[in-house]
């Protein structure tokens, strides 16, 4: 399998459209945190997590690193892997390479690892490019419990980056032409990006319709079934799992927590806390890369291999 | 032990027969000619053969190990020439075959030398270091018989080694092909649609229709069952009757008269036609028709032999 892996990333670092997502990222999400980090530079040494505002805060109109990520994140995993099958078929190398005695699942075990192992190394090296423009701009270094944070922000990115490979890979086996495979992932992209939200927010006024002197409990619920909605996706999982991570006050979510944070005094979590809060979010990530992976596993094994 | 040995393989795709009752024996050190049209199951038994494809029932052993079950016993001594071969484009030839080689779990080391050594063979060392997607059609194809005996297989399947190559070129890979098995005591089963250009290197052919083999030998064997074979004709008559039936039976070769109505069908061996002709006037009938001559065995291997 290594052969395999070896091979599939070394091609994937190597190619034009992963280094021209790779800066897309890098260029925008600098630009994102050198303005959080201006609006930040008043803060003096002790403020509390400053460096993990650095992904949060946004500043000069742009959204923030996180936001970019959530929303930009997807394309790079999607890039990697829509064509990752179809394409071997479509040049006619999966017979020739099948033909070697490697089981088949090494294969897209391979491919699939090699995907994720060259997405870690974006998102890692993205991340320390950041921190290190902190330093310069804010000029102390990063305290343990944002390292921690900072860390656990990475795995929960390159799960979540990893559910959009895998979807890649999903679609480079269902569909027989890449171009086919490359639209589909783009049209879910959209819809989780885009239309989920919309559509959140339609059931939400729909179900609990928010009309002049409603109470509080009809807010309650419109908010609470609009994250219901959101749940569905990826991209709001996400969301909601990196924020409980890198804003440690984060209590939790919709607006009950929101009221609550009136009256409680609010002090940062440990991380462990934190994780408890969002360990829903965190495990329907890892639930949905590994179903979309174990679907394309199946179906990729089951293949006839025809040579033409 | 024979090489292969495959015993009543068939093969369904949703219902439609790829291979329907096939049984197919290589001998060692023989290089056989797998011959049929395009769709005739070629491709099916060679994917059976290999693992790659698990056939619907049939028993099959390749160097002693059912594919079905040990693939990779099987993929390890046995190297495959797809029909449609392609390579990574962008990749040089020499980075094509190492990848195979360490798939292969050929060391390092080992790894290099043996792919300069087949680059060599096949007469691409000059070019090694080229993108593959700067090659013509035939040297992908030797580029290709480089890769499969990377990993200095005991038996090599090649699947239209010379379709779509020009006759110089497919004469050189023909005479490759011979020399896997003269130089290196490799077996060799190639598949093709092309009779007369590999009927010069086969030393056994099996002619493969409709998922069936329908002859087996030598390429004299073959000519034998065909001039042996039964062709049949339709005899019409003004007059028919008994004693005509008998001189029809008494012609040297006739294996059958049969009456169906005014017409009557004659099965020989042999091209009767102007004796049948003879013994109708002689039984003082009028002979209206004479049609027929359908050439069991023969149709089919007039169509390959004359490709």
């Amino acid at each position: 399998m290594s052969a395999v892996f070896w091979k599939e990333l070394a091609d994937h670092l190597g190619s034009k459209r992963f280094v021209i997502f790779f800066f897309l990222i890098l260029i925008v999400g600098g630009a994102s945190t050198y303005l959080a980090a201006q609006a930040l530079s008043g803060t003096q040494q002790g403020a509390e997590f400053i460096y993990l505002r650095l992904f949060t805060v946004s500043g000069g109109g742009l959204p923030s690193f996180l936001g970019f990520l959530a929303f930009f994140g997807p394309l790079i995993g999607v890039v990697l892997g829509f064509d990752a099958i179809n394409s071997e078929f479509n040049r006619g190398t999966v017979s020739r390479v099948l033909a070697q005695p490697i089981y088949r699942d090494w294969w897209i075990n391979g491919k699939f690892l090699a995907g994720i192992t060259a997405l870690a190394i974006a998102v890692a090296s993205i991340i320390l490019i950041i921190v290190g423009l902190g330093l310069y701009i804010l000029g102390f270094p990063p305290d343990g419990a944002e390292i921690s944070r900072t860390a656990m922000f990475f795995v929960i990115s390159v799960v979540y980056l990893g559910f959009w490979l895998s979807l890649g890979i999903l679609f480079s086996i269902v569909f027989r032409q890449t171009a086919t495979s490359a639209l589909a992932s783009i049209a879910v992209w959209l819809f989780f990006t885009l239309f989920l939200y919309m559509l959140a927010g339609l059931v939400a006024d729909q179900v609990a319709p928010i009309k002049p002197g409603v109470g509080a409990d009809v807010f309650a619920k419109h908010e609470s079934i609009r994250d219901l909605v959101l749940r569905f996706s990826p991209v709001a999982l996400y969301e909601e799992a990196t924020t409980a991570i890198l804003i440690p006050n984060y209590r939790g979510l919709g607006i009950a927590a929101l009221l609550q944070e009136v009256t409680i005094p609010t002090s940062p979590l440990p991380l462990g806390q934190s994780l408890l809060i969002v360990w829903p979010q965190l495990v329907g990530l890892v639930a949905l890369t590994s179903v979309c992976f174990a679907i394309s596993y199946v179906i990729f094994m089951r293949r006839e291999i025809r040579s033409t | 032990m024979p090489v292969v040995e495959a015993r009543g393989l068939k093969k369904y795709y949703d219902g439609v027969v790829a291979v329907d009752g096939l049984d197919l024996v290589v001998e060692e050190g023989e290089i056989y000619g797998l011959l049929g049209p395009n769709g005739a199951g070629k491709t099916t038994t060679i994917l059976i053969l290999l693992g790659l494809t698990e056939p619907t029932a049939g028993e099959v052993r390749v160097l002693g190990y059912d594919p079905a079950r040990e693939p990779l016993k099987v993929k390890r001594v046995t190297g495959y020439l797809p029909e449609n071969l392609g390579f990574y484009d962008d990749l040089s030839a020499r980075e094509n075959l190492l990848y195979t080689a360490y798939l292969n779990r050929i060391p390092e080391r080992e790894a290099r030398k043996r792919v300069t050594e087949v680059l060599e063979l096949v007469g691409l060392a000059d070019v090694a270091d080229r993108r593959v997607g700067t090659f013509s059609r035939g040297m992908k194809q030797r580029l290709g018989i480089a890769d499969v005996l990377l990993k200095d297989p005991k038996f090599v399947i090649l699947d239209e080694p010379t379709s779509g190559i020009d006759p110089e070129g497919a004469v050189q890979i023909l005479d490759m092909i011979v020399r896997l098995r003269d130089e290196r005591g490799m077996t060799i089963l190639l598949s093709s649609h092309l009779l007369h250009q590999v009927q010069r290197i086969c030393d056994r052919m099996g002619i493969i229709h409709q998922g069936k083999l329908v002859a087996q030998g030598t390429l004299g064997e073959l000519g034998a069952v065909v001039e042996a074979g039964e062709m049949s004709f339709e005899v019409r008559t003004s007059r028919v009757d008994e004693g005509l039936l008998e001189a029809l039976r008494g012609i040297e070769g006739v294996t059958a008269v049969e009456r169906e109505g005014d017409l009557i069908r004659v099965r020989a061996s042999a091209d009767v036609r102007p004796h049948i002709a003879r013994a109708v006037i002689e039984s003082g009938a009028d002979l209206l028709e004479l049609k027929g001559h359908t050439y069991t065995l023969e149709e089919i291997y007039l169509r390959y032999f004359q490709g």
